[in-house]
């Protein structure tokens, strides 16, 4: 500990102290409200914050001394600029669309997921499907009967342990093809299958003849016609469509439909001259097919704020179907998981709440790297089909300024007066504040097969949030 | 979705309501609970978050609590004569718990929730955190991350926080005021409890909250003034706090052109830090008065005397209200002391020295649990002076009355009945400025009307008492 000295210079020209004895006196005040009253009544200018106690799960003391921790690591303050830094500094360029065997540790036979690591025991219905309609893909079994007992030994792996993200049950089998996302400015790559479009599809469950007859034409004629022509354009800048897109109304999860527009523009000539009618007829009746291009430009920015020691930054959000899982810069690999939630949402024709499977995919991703829920002042038009209205949305918007480290500097909302997005969740500030990350996502059915029930709105459990915490305050402790 | 969720038990003319979500600080919460108790009919009430001290005292005030509450509940638990009262006194708590949160308008953001997100919305120099203890320290890193000063108001904080803030607040230029600091004035603005007081050229820097409010107080009255007051926190003097936030302070005050005299205000020093400050004191252009109240010290209005002689402003008369005749005639006996204000209670007793005397200072922890401090929540101390002043062994009572900013607005409303009706004789020692909200001349003479002996300087008010106790 070193010894204090008055004898150091003032280093500001402001008197010291910030200016505390020479500028006009504003307060911040949190707590006890005579006392911001005592200041109205003085006529000072007072911003009151809206404290609330930090409520962790029942049977959780440590909290207050767990936040006193992370909050007084001093690797703290430094850690997270460079974290969110990186995050915000990502240039991700789609460059290359090739099969996930050639660009994945991925040996015949076994599958990569979505969400925190599962097994096939604990794997709802949706995912269970989805691995069925895989392995029929692969050739690896006849019926779904086959499949089943073939994937009770299976290797599973989440994709965000192979740099992959993959929408809903985000299932990867060797021979699918996948976007090949690089940041220019971090060096990183990560990947994204290609989107099926909606209705009965793998991603949702299904496994039906006509999904597998799908996924054998993507990956025999679209993912080539597609590697031809990104090869013949070069590579496309993902940021400057998502920016754009977020200009023309989309939030880049649940809305999509303005950066298919921009992307497919972009790529029309030269899949023209690959020869690729039937894909760009696929790819422009498809609103969500940007959805795994923002997803991996998503994955490779937040890959790039990883493994910051000291740092809360959260750098993956994701769901099984079972678990909902996050990760944070500061702790690695770690996942901190609890039980995804239900969505509360809109659902489709006569599908109800009942039919509904917790919380599933890696598209989440979006969230955490300031779109998607995030941005949903943005995206009015999509506002009541996840059930709720046009002040929502700019609620849900301004809330998640609350809990993040950085408004983005390409990422803007023309509403909010071309406000950048909030992006960079912090773990301290959720804990601190209650507000959970606002996500939003398309439902899927429960039982296997169904595909989508819906779409609407969910949020974390509260307590992957203080598990995180509490695994700072330890690595702190470690590192003081 | 639905914030606030109910679930309430009825049992006869007794309620028991948990309410999810709908936090309220414990000063708001306990006036609530007082108004709710003075309503005709009721006979109990709480309002209080469910902490497990607060459920422990709903038990005792003979409530069954409920089960499975969680600190982020409001308790709301009323006992009344009749369901009609009962049922008054509930549609009553909406009101009294009513926020001023804005109308819910098109693209308004909603109040912010950290004090971080608060300092990104305004140009502040300064935090004010009155949290409860355990969470002060977010708080007030948060405002130092910012590149705010903090005071901190809470008290409860962990020593071991307050070195953490006062060591990162010293690497960057910042200064942390507090915990427990109750007093500050910057730039004419009272943060806390702080009297108003014109300008002048004496800056103070105080580990005491009510020992800076009984100088600033008789500063103003003698014509002087103040530049400012930075409040330190009861420990910074401590060998573990090494008086990091009193050198900040001093520095800064030493900076400050307005600033001709610095008098520091405090308990005597870790020996260590007395030396240290010493040295840094003596390092400063400006000069610097120590006012250290300890066995064989100089009284704060002795302090203030001198301050005054230096800057050469003349000492003038302290002002007294003496009651008009002698309500009760001096019997010797022991002097009763009960305070509000910690420094003021301290600075009795070493006045009061060996004459018989109990001195107790009401805003201590151990009488504040589960109720505001004195100063803002008068109930506690008005029960206890009309005790002490009608069946007590007490020979004479000595009271404080703090006025100033954050104080209740007309403590002499609630004291002028108890004065009234005392057996003994009262003095008061009266704190506070002609310019503070209550009006210090019309609550000296409604209290020496009441038939109190009132004195603005605390050392004479315990003189008086001391030469009454001893029967002269």
């Amino acid at each position: 500990m070193s010894t204090p000295s008055a004898r150091e210079p003032h280093e500001n020209g402001d008197g010291g102290l910030g200016g505390l004895l020479t500028r006009e006196v504003k307060v911040v005040a949190a707590g006890a409200s005579v006392l911001a009253d005592a200041l109205g009544e003085q006529a000072v200018p007072v911003e009151t914050v809206d404290w609330r106690p930090p409520a962790g799960p029942a049977g959780y003391t440590g909290l207050a001394e767990d936040l006193a921790v992370v909050m007084g690591d001093r690797r703290r303050a430094a850690a997270d600029a460079t974290a969110v830094g990186r995050l915000l500094g990502a240039r991700p360029h789609l460059v290359d669309v090739r099969p996930a065997h050639e660009v994945l540790d991925l040996e015949p036979g076994s599958f990569l997921h979505a969400g925190p690591p599962l097994t096939w025991e604990r794997a709802s219905g949706p995912m269970r499907g989805a691995l069925i309609g895989a392995a029929i893909f692969e050739g690896l079994a006849e019926t779904p009967e086959d499949a089943e007992l073939l994937l009770r030994t299976a290797p599973l792996e989440p994709c965000h342990h192979h740099g992959t993200v993959g929408p809903m049950a985000g299932v990867v089998s060797p021979s699918m093809w996948m976007f090949v996302v690089e940041d220019a400015e971090n060096g990183g790559t990560a990947y994204c299958s290609l989107n099926e479009g909606l209705g009965k599809v793998l991603r949702y469950g299904a496994y039906g003849p006509e999904v597998i007859e799908r996924l054998r034409w993507m990956a025999g004629s679209l993912g080539p016609v597609l590697r031809e022509a990104v090869r013949a354009h070069g590579p496309v800048d993902l940021r400057a469509i998502m920016a754009q897109a977020l200009h023309m109304g989309d939030e880049l999860h649940n809305r999509n439909r303005a950066a298919t527009s921009l992307f497919v523009r972009e790529l029309a000539g030269d899949l023209a001259e690959a020869g690729g009618v039937e894909a760009l007829r696929f790819a422009a009746g498809n609103d969500h097919f940007f959805l795994n291009l923002a997803m991996a430009a998503g994955k490779v920015s937040a890959d790039a704020a990883r493994d910051v020691p000291g740092s809360s930054l959260v750098v993956a959000m994701a769901r099984n179907g079972t678990d909902f899982g996050i990760q944070v810069s500061g702790t690695g690999d770690r996942w901190f998981t609890g039980p995804a939630g239900v969505p509360d949402g809109l659902y489709l024709g006569s599908y109800g709440p009942g039919d509904a499977n917790p919380d599933i995919g890696d598209s989440t991703i979006t969230e955490t790297t300031g779109v998607g829920g995030f941005a949903m002042a943005a995206a009015p038009a999509i506002v009541r089909f996840i059930g709720g209205e046009v002040p929502d949305a700019l609620a849900a918007t301004q809330r998640m300024y609350e809990i993040t480290l950085a408004e983005h500097p390409a990422f803007q909302v023309p509403i909010l007066d071309f406000r950048g997005t909030p992006v960079g969740i912090d773990v301290t500030k959720v804990v601190r504040t209650g507000l959970l990350p606002v996500v939003n996502t398309g439902i899927a059915g429960r039982v296997a097969g169904t595909g989508q029930v819906g779409a609407g709105l969910v949020s974390p459990p509260a307590e992957v949030f203080t598990q995180a915490l509490h695994a700072l305050a330890e690595q702190a402790t470690i590192a003081s | 979705m639905s914030e606030e969720e109910r679930g309430s038990t009825l049992i006869r003319n007794e309620l028991v309501e948990v309410r999810s979500g709908a936090y309220h600080d414990s000063v708001t919460l306990m006036r609530a609970g007082r108004r709710l108790a003075e309503r005709p009919g009721v006979t109990a009430a709480l309002t209080a978050m469910a902490t497990t001290l607060n459920v422990d005292l709903l038990a005792e005030m003979g409530f069954t609590p409920p089960d499975g509450t969680r600190p982020d509940d409001l308790l709301v638990a009323i006992r009344a004569d009749d369901a009609d009262a009962l049922e008054a006194a509930r549609v009553t708590v909406d009101e009294l718990l009513s926020t001023r949160s804005a109308p819910r308008a098109f693209g308004v953001p909603a109040p912010p929730r950290t004090t971080g997100s608060a300092a990104r919305r305004i140009d502040a120099t300064v935090a004010l955190v009155s949290v409860p203890g355990p969470y002060a320290f977010a708080e007030a890193m948060d405002a130092l991350d910012a590149g705010l000063n903090v005071m901190v108001f809470s008290d409860n904080v962990p020593i071991e926080h307050e070195l953490e803030l006062k060591e990162t607040a010293a690497r960057r230029g910042l200064l942390v005021m507090g915990p427990d600091c109750g007093t500050a004035v910057v730039g004419g603005v009272g943060l806390g409890f702080a009297n108003v007081v014109r300008p002048g050229p004496i800056g103070l820097v105080a580990a005491s909250g009510t020992g800076a409010q009984q100088v600033m107080s008789l500063l103003d009255e003698a014509g002087a003034g103040v530049s400012h007051v930075l409040g330190v926190g009861g420990r910074d003097l401590s060998a573990e706090i090494s008086g990091r936030s009193t050198l900040q302070a001093l520095r800064a005050l030493d900076a400050d052109p307005a600033t001709e005299l610095i008098v520091v205000v405090s308990k005597p020093p870790a020996p260590e830090v007395g030396d240290l400050i010493r040295a840094a004191a003596r390092r400063l252009a400006t000069p610097v008065r120590f006012g250290l109240l300890g066995e064989g010290g100089d009284d704060l209005t002795k302090v203030v005397e001198d301050a005054l002689e230096t800057i050469g402003v003349p000492v003038p008369p302290w002002p007294s209200w003496l009651p008009s005749r002698r309500v009760h005639p001096p019997r010797p006996g022991p002097l009763r002391g009960l305070f509000a204000g910690g420094t003021l209670c301290e600075e009795a007793a070493l006045i009061a020295g060996s004459t018989p005397n109990e001195m107790t200072d009401l805003g201590d922890d151990r009488y504040t649990r589960g109720r505001a401090h004195p100063m803002i929540d008068p109930t506690l101390r008005l029960e206890r002076l009309a005790a002490e002043t009608t069946g007590g062994d007490a020979a004479v009572v000595l009271i404080d009355v703090v006025l100033g900013h954050g104080s209740e607005p007309d403590p002499a409303a609630a004291l002028v009945p108890v004065i009234q009706e005392a057996k003994v004789p009262v003095v008061v020692s009266l704190c506070g400025t002609s310019g503070d909200p209550q009006g210090r001349d019309r609550q000296a003479e409604a209290l020496a009307a009441a038939g109190a002996a009132v004195y603005a300087s605390n050392a004479a008010a315990t003189r008086h008492a001391v030469s009454l106790a001893e029967g002269s």
